[in-house]
């Protein structure tokens, strides 16, 4: 296993890529999405937002390259990161109790 | 420690020593991702729970000095990542230049961050003793904001507190909502210090053409913690400045 060197084209391309997406979130955000399904605004925020960080993560840190171990070591952080929000949120969505 | 060349001495090749560091470097961006993850957390029951009052305290931040500093951001990775490249290749002087573009970019955004707290701090918007959601209002020219922005938020507040019952309710939530905007920018930005600290660093190591083909670790890792901070803004930025603008 040799290091893969990521050209500078592909480093450009990201970018590019990053600052569309930026462009097209401020622009949702800025249309009543929520009319169409409630909460549409901030799921369209955050599935933008999820791209930008897997384009970042695979190509400028270098993800897509790396070692299967290296994968599965950033596979069970995110892995950790969702059992924390799934079940905090599935605990607090279920209670009878209001925060109010 | 015995180190011959650029292999330490607990390693067999120069792949296998670049692989841990690497899974080292990971192993603590884990850790960090399940820090920010319990603000974020924090963040979204809060929202869901006071979420008009939320919308309307996010509104109140001004969307084009944080959309001006995700460009800055995510610049600086690019900066970054073509340090790391150009160490791969042995351009030894480009890796000082795009290390300090790099320090460059983080520092604009610094800057950029401390004129809105400061904008946060002259509408009395920092939670404590003196914050006031009512203050601009109150205090027509205090703020920097034009007539028609006045009576719009003024037509706002009295909206909400319709719906939240009362004005103390109304200041009580929008504290909440700037409790966790500045927590949450403010342990961001502590990592851009940290990170602009490491730069310096890695400024003065790559001047005295430390980094090699052979041997750049330290900015490969510093490159991944950059872009870890990168991608902390990248859900910031809609979070907080992206509520309902429509």
């Amino acid at each position: 296993m040799s290091e893969h060197i990521v050209s500078p084209k592909i480093y450009l391309g990201i970018f590019a890529a990053l600052m569309i997406l930026t462009a097209t979130t401020v622009y949702a955000a800025t249309v009543d999405l929520n009319e169409h399904f409630p909460g549409l605004n901030v799921i369209v925020a955050l599935v933008i937002a999820t791209c930008k960080a897997i384009l970042v993560i695979l190509f400028f840190m270098h993800a897509y390259y790396s070692s299967k171990r290296t994968k599965l070591i950033i596979f069970s952080g995110f892995f950790w990161l969702a059992i924390m929000l799934a079940l905090t949120l599935s605990d607090y969505g279920s209670r009878t109790w209001d925060l109010h | 420690m015995h180190r011959t060349g650029d292999l330490y001495g607990q390693f067999e090749t120069l792949e296998q020593q670049k692989e841990s560091a690497t899974l080292g470097m990971w192993t603590f961006l884990i850790t960090e991702i399940l820090f920010f993850g319990g603000l974020f957390l924090t963040y979204t029951i809060n929202r869901h729970t006071y979420a008009d009052v939320f919308s309307f305290s996010s509104r109140t931040i001004k969307l084009s000095w944080g959309a001006i500093n995700t460009v800055v951001l995510i610049g600086s990775s690019l900066t970054m990542a073509m340090s790391v490249w150009s160490a791969q290749v042995g351009k030894k002087k480009l890796v000082t230049i795009f290390l300090i573009l790099t320090l460059i970019l983080g520092t604009v955004f610094l800057g950029i961050k401390g004129i809105e707290y400061h904008d946060k701090y002259v509408e009395h918007h920092i939670p404590g003793a003196s914050f006031d959601m009512y203050f601009c209002t109150n205090n027509p020219g205090a703020c920097n904001l034009t007539t028609e922005e006045l009576a719009q938020e003024r037509t706002e507040l009295k909206e909400l507190e319709d719906k939240v019952g009362g004005p103390v309710a109304v200041n009580a939530h929008s504290q909440l909502f700037f409790s966790l905007y500045f927590g949450m920018t403010g342990l961001h930005a502590l990592h851009m210090i940290i990170g602009a600290g490491l730069l310096l660093w890695l400024i003065v190591e790559s001047m005295r053409g430390r980094f090699s083909p052979r041997w750049n670790t330290p900015v490969e890792n510093v490159g991944l913690y950059w872009h870890f901070v990168d991608i902390v803004w990248i859900y910031l930025f809609p979070l907080l400045y992206l509520i309902d603008r429509h």
